[in-house]
């Protein structure tokens, strides 16, 4: 078996309660996936099917109660504590943009950089040149708080790409954004993907984003949370707007929709 | 802007102007003896011949060493407690009670006990002043340390962080304000400390020489000492809020003054 033909992410039977006895809540149950290096997939759902817990788990910021996450042949929760070698490939961008306010915008982009250990010089001009690719040329030396919400989500999308990563997850990083932004943030993030050539896992509960940005779709179902169905996006790429008014595209958003609400 | 900055500045000078008048008035008026209340006049007067004595300003010295040497102690202990207190919640456990206990004695009646304990020197104001500014940096500390939100916590995790960068980039600054709004507090509270020592007991700083004036019925003298004591203490408040400034200029509470200005 070649290196390239094995999952690059692994969910085997993940599952989380949360609580005990009877105030147990089940947040999610048996999920099972796998991932190629390069798949956009989507977890899409309504809120509480757990989608948001499925994507912290992979990410290692919650211990799952039963199964196992491995990325790119490492397992993100061994013995119980979360891996430092899983998760140094893996970025996360969160619905907050999460900027620090004691850091201008370069020095929250760069921050990543700099808790690693790399010389100011280098990681100031690696902030800097990404500033411009997704367009904050000119704010760099400004504080987050002068900055609208688009922006402040775009200088978080630079603080992960920063580092390189190999696998990026995303936790509806646009969902509080209007829906203009929202789009050329998405066609942005589409490009920068492809691009790198990053395994991208993106939480929403948006129908669109879903069926626009992924390869595949992954449906979940509240109570019991679990996963329902995954189903392939077959448009070619690169994507544009246009898509979105393509007859396939829209008999994609009826089914997805079917397989939310659980008739098909 | 340029009336609103005429009116900041116009409106409490109008204030303080009227107040002053009204006492004036009042003084003269009612026929007051100036060894029940002088009037604000003979307070300047009594007030230049004050700071012109070189001994006020060795009394001063002594004052100003107590309280910010106690104030220096509470901010170092109140700021350590806090901090572990809200890092191990069993210590919080363990200590919070007795500490709150602790600041609903009304310390200023253990002011005499310090004395006796400490002494009639520096020592005793001291401790008296540490005692007083204590609470309000340890209890805002203790907040402080606390309120760093869990998704900025995952950020660190996510990037990997040591203990040593998490405190450095991300609890500290989270709690740098709050722990100065308290340590403002606290530098007034040392100053009522250290004075309110020195009335109890001993022979120097400016409390000491507010009693010896009162005793010698001079009350204008008295009141001259009250006002360097108020314009001491404005200005450990101002260093303390200056600080403010420099160390947090990011936050709400500083950039929006600065955009007032």
């Amino acid at each position: 078996m070649k290196m390239d033909t094995v999952a690059d992410i692994r969910l085997a039977g993940v599952g989380k309660t949360f609580g005990q006895g009877e105030n147990a809540v089940r947040a999610i149950g048996d999920a099972t996936l796998d991932m190629q290096r390069g798949d956009f997939i989507s977890l899409l759902g309504p809120s509480g099917c757990g989608k948001t817990t499925l994507l912290r788990i992979i990410a290692g910021l919650e211990r799952p109660s039963e199964g196992g996450v491995i990325v790119r042949g490492r397992s993100v929760w061994s013995g119980g504590k979360r891996s430092v070698e899983a998760t140094r490939p893996v970025s996360m961008m969160f619905q907050e943009a999460r900027l620090f306010p004691w850091f201008t915008v370069a020095e929250n982009v760069a921050l990543p950089l700099r808790l690693r250990g790399v010389k100011k010089a280098e990681r100031e001009a690696r902030a800097h040149a990404l500033c411009e690719t997704v367009g904050l040329k000119g704010f760099e030396r400004m504080r987050p708080s002068s900055l609208s919400g688009g922006m402040r989500q775009r200088a978080s999308l630079a603080r992960a790409l920063i580092t390189e990563p190999q696998v990026l997850l995303l936790d509806e990083p646009f969902g509080a954004l209007d829906a203009m932004t929202r789009d050329t943030l998405n066609l942005e993030l589409m490009s920068v993907c492809a691009e790198a050539n990053v395994t991208t896992i993106l939480v929403t509960h948006s129908i669109t984003e879903a069926a626009f940005l992924s390869d595949r779709v992954v449906v979940l179902a509240a109570r019991p949370a679990r996963i329902t169905e995954v189903i392939e996006m077959p448009f070619a790429r690169p994507r544009t707007l246009d898509l979105q008014r393509n007859p396939e595209f829209q008999d994609m958003l009826v089914r997805l929709r079917a397989s939310l609400t659980g008739g098909h | 802007m340029r009336t609103d900055n005429f009116f900041r500045i116009a409106l409490p000078t109008a204030t303080v102007a009227a107040f002053l008048l009204a006492w004036t008035a009042y003084v003269h008026t009612a026929e007051v003896s100036a060894f029940i209340l002088p009037t604000p006049l003979q307070i300047v007067a009594a007030f230049i011949e004050l700071v012109s004595d070189a001994e006020v300003w060795r009394h001063a010295l002594v004052t100003v060493i107590e309280a910010v040497s106690g104030f220096l102690i509470a901010v170092f202990l109140g700021i350590t407690l806090g901090m572990a207190m809200a890092r191990v919640q069993m210590l919080e456990w363990a200590f919070k009670p007795f500490i709150v206990c602790l600041q609903l004695i009304p310390k200023i009646a253990l002011a005499p006990l310090f004395i006796l304990w400490f002494g009639f020197g520096l020592e005793s104001k001291i401790v008296i002043a540490a005692a007083l500014a204590f609470f309000p940096v340890f209890s805002n500390a203790l907040v402080a340390f606390r309120s760093v939100e869990p998704g900025d916590r995952d950020v660190f995790t996510m990037l990997q962080a040591n203990p040593v960068q998490r405190f450095t980039m991300l609890d500290l600054p989270t709690a740098l304000p709050v722990v100065l709004a308290g340590m403002e507090v606290a530098v007034v509270m040392s100053m009522i400390g250290a004075i309110v020592g020195e009335f109890i007991g001993g022979n120097e700083g400016l409390g000491y020489l507010a009693v010896a004036m009162l005793q010698e019925l001079q009350v204008p003298g008295l009141f001259a000492v009250i006002v360097l004591l108020t314009l001491i203490g404005l200005t450990l408040y101002t260093l303390i809020a200056q600080l403010r400034g420099w160390l947090t200029p990011w936050h709400a509470s500083v950039a929006s003054k600065a955009r007032e200005a």
